[in-house]
């Protein structure tokens, strides 16, 4: 019995192979298309925001001429932001995935938590910003203050630090934990002298992306109110300030056609920030991290 | 007792002692009781995470209410018009929602088959070389904030659509839904390409053994087994769609209408909350607790999404 005509099978192949060919073309085309957006993005951005980038644009405040309008409060605002989020959401976020990788039980409290906070991770940004409006703004009085908007920002990166951390906490290997003990250390100076010191490359790194993210986030801020023209500096955490994506949006809503220049070399700072933020991650990750 | 044995088993006694005697010493120390409060001060801190998504549900739900003793239950799911501003106001949420779902189709439109074509050519096709170069552009296209994303649509691919089609108006529905489609492309290609990758290598070389062509392979083998993996990456890219705020509010418009128009200038759940924030609504207005309903029903939209996602690569999962 014949079970495979040859005939039908050879002259199907040319078909078959002319078909692979074709999609496989297609499949890369698809690929580079984000290459192709990225480039034309950065082009015209670049383009447009170059001419206003000098050294006055880091110097002056914003103004409602374009020629003297600066970045100065909402840079040094951004900054003041990252001071706030820093310790706060590192903390916690540590402190949560530690929890989870060492002490948590298998119950239905930390299973709990787990679920709790994926779906935390995929909560609207905007929502943590009617959150931090109730809570921070209104109910604690700290008004439109860098710590109203830096806790907000805080619970928003939170997710993504505790996973970041659980991970490196998770690569550590079980021989180095058993040593320790078996050497008579406790379970908090195991934790602390040898697993915190072993996971620590990972952890900043997944910080400093969360911290970056936190940086270019606009949509919570907008709802907690945070102004976008100011003129002065915050001196203190419960002053009111300005960060660099509130700045460009308040620019890039201008219908003068100058200001579009002006929010692309805004645009230009941000983007700078957040490459040099990703190089340092990028770093830690390559300089620091051991693979076990 | 003289002998070596002798002394040696000495030795190992006065150890045991003094070890058990260390053992007992440490027990008292304070830095040994202060391992039991431990667990529980780290625990306190895991608690943020419940209280944080408490305090959402609250605040929606608590505001939500205050809006509802102004504005009845039926006007604000039934009525066609949204116009919170106008004299006689009118608070039906149907048109901002059509407007989240207008921006989601044409995303979806851009970012599933572009999205699903770049996973399956970075898993199936691709080099090593290629993928080194190609993940790490698609990881800057996914942290790009989306304030730049919406200066791009409003500066760039509004003025060439408009190039194309002259009728398209300067706010419309189709340049944010593009750059959106953009925004969370490289979300479904690397969340799709992890699932395509976890297909095991010998079903693969199976299909390839039976004479298969390696896109028969792909499409006939591998997308088959990864299918809920990727359903689950595009139903999470799509709730992202939904929440995108800054997008839908710098070249979306401001215009609530329920018509499936996607020239005309349109208004987003998202970027009404962005409009009353940045107007002067005063506190305790029902324009001010329109937001927490608005707010609440788009949070609904993504739980249930991310709800749907997690149940479709938990419960579909294929174990090989």
């Amino acid at each position: 019995m014949k079970l495979i005509d040859k005939t039908i099978v050879a002259k199907k192949m040319p078909i078959r192979l002319v078909r692979n060919t074709i999609l496989k073309g297609l499949f890369f085309l698809a690929t580079t298309f984000g290459l192709l957006v990225l480039g034309i993005l950065l082009y015209r951005i670049f383009a447009q925001g170059i001419g206003y980038l000098d050294w006055d644009f880091f110097q002056n405040f914003a103004s409602r001429r374009p020629e003297e309008a600066g970045i100065k409060a909402a840079l040094i605002g951004s900054i003041w932001l990252m001071i706030v989020v820093a310790p706060v959401a590192l903390l916690l976020g540590l402190g949560t995935a530690i929890y989870l990788e060492e002490y948590a039980k298998k119950n239905w409290f930390t299973s709990f938590i787990k679920l709790n906070i994926s779906n935390l991770a995929g909560v609207p940004s905007i929502i943590f910003g009617l959150l931090g409006l109730t809570i921070f703004v209104r109910a604690l009085a700290l008004d439109r203050s860098v710590l109203a908007a830096g806790l907000t920002m805080s619970l928003l990166v939170l997710p993504v630090i505790i996973v970041a951390a659980q991970e490196a906490i998770r690569s550590v290997p079980r021989e180095l934990r058993e040593a320790s003990y078996g050497m008579g250390a406790t379970k908090w100076q195991t934790i602390v002298r040898v697993v915190l010191p072993a996971a620590i490359p990972g952890i900043l790194t997944g910080s400093i992306l969360a911290l970056s993210r936190a940086v270019g986030e606009t949509a919570p801020l907008v709802v907690v109110g945070i102004p976008m023209f100011i003129a002065f500096l915050p001196k203190n955490v419960f002053d009111t300030f300005t960060v660099l994506p509130m700045q460009i949006y308040n620019w890039t809503s201008r219908p003068q056609e100058e200001f579009q220049s002006v929010a692309a070399a805004g645009i230009l700072v941000l983007l700078f920030l957040l490459i040099f933020m990703n190089s340092i991650a990028v770093f830690i990750r390559n300089k620091f991290q051991k693979r076990y | 007792m003289v002998n070596e044995e002798g002394v040696t088993i000495l030795r190992v006694q006065q150890a045991q002692y003094s070890i058990r005697e260390m053992i007992q010493e440490r027990k008292q120390k304070k830095r040994i009781q202060i391992e039991r409060f431990i667990p529980s001060i780290l625990s306190l801190t895991a608690a943020v995470s419940i209280l944080t998504t408490l305090g959402i549900v609250f605040t929606l739900i608590f505001e939500t209410i205050t809006f509802f003793k102004e504005v009845s239950v039926s006007e604000f799911f039934t009525a066609d018009k949204w116009y919170p501003f106008a004299e006689a106001a009118s608070y039906g949420v149907m048109p901002l929602v059509l407007g989240t779902l207008k921006i989601t189709m044409i995303a979806a439109l851009v970012a599933v088959p572009i999205g699903l074509a770049t996973a399956i050519y970075l898993s199936e096709y691709a080099s090593e070389k290629t993928r080194r170069v190609i993940k790490p552009i698609l990881e800057i296209l996914a942290g790009v904030p989306t304030i730049v994303y919406g200066f791009f649509a409003l500066t760039f691919v509004t003025p060439v659509l408009r190039s194309i089609f002259p009728s398209l108006e300067m706010f419309n529905a189709l340049s944010p839904g593009l750059v959106v489609g953009i925004m969370i492309t490289p979300m479904i290609a690397s969340l799709s390409e992890d699932a395509l990758v976890s297909v095991p290598r010998t079903m693969r070389e199976g299909a390839l053994a039976l004479g298969s062509t390696k896109l028969e392979v792909t499409l006939k083998v591998v997308l088959p087994a990864a299918i809920s993996g990727i359903v689950a990456s595009i139903v999470l890219a799509l709730s992202r769609a939904i929440g995108e705020t800054m997008i839908v509010s710098v070249a979306g418009g401001s215009t609530p209408s329920l018509n499936m128009d996607v020239t005309t200038s349109i208004q987003t759940m998202t970027a009404y909350i962005v409009q009353v924030s940045t107007g002067d609504a005063g506190y305790g207005t029902t324009i001010y607790y329109s937001i927490y309903a608005v707010g609440m029903t788009l949070f609904l939209f993504t739980l249930v999404m991310n709800l749907l996602a997690q149940y479709i690569s938990r419960k579909v999962r294929e174990e090989y």
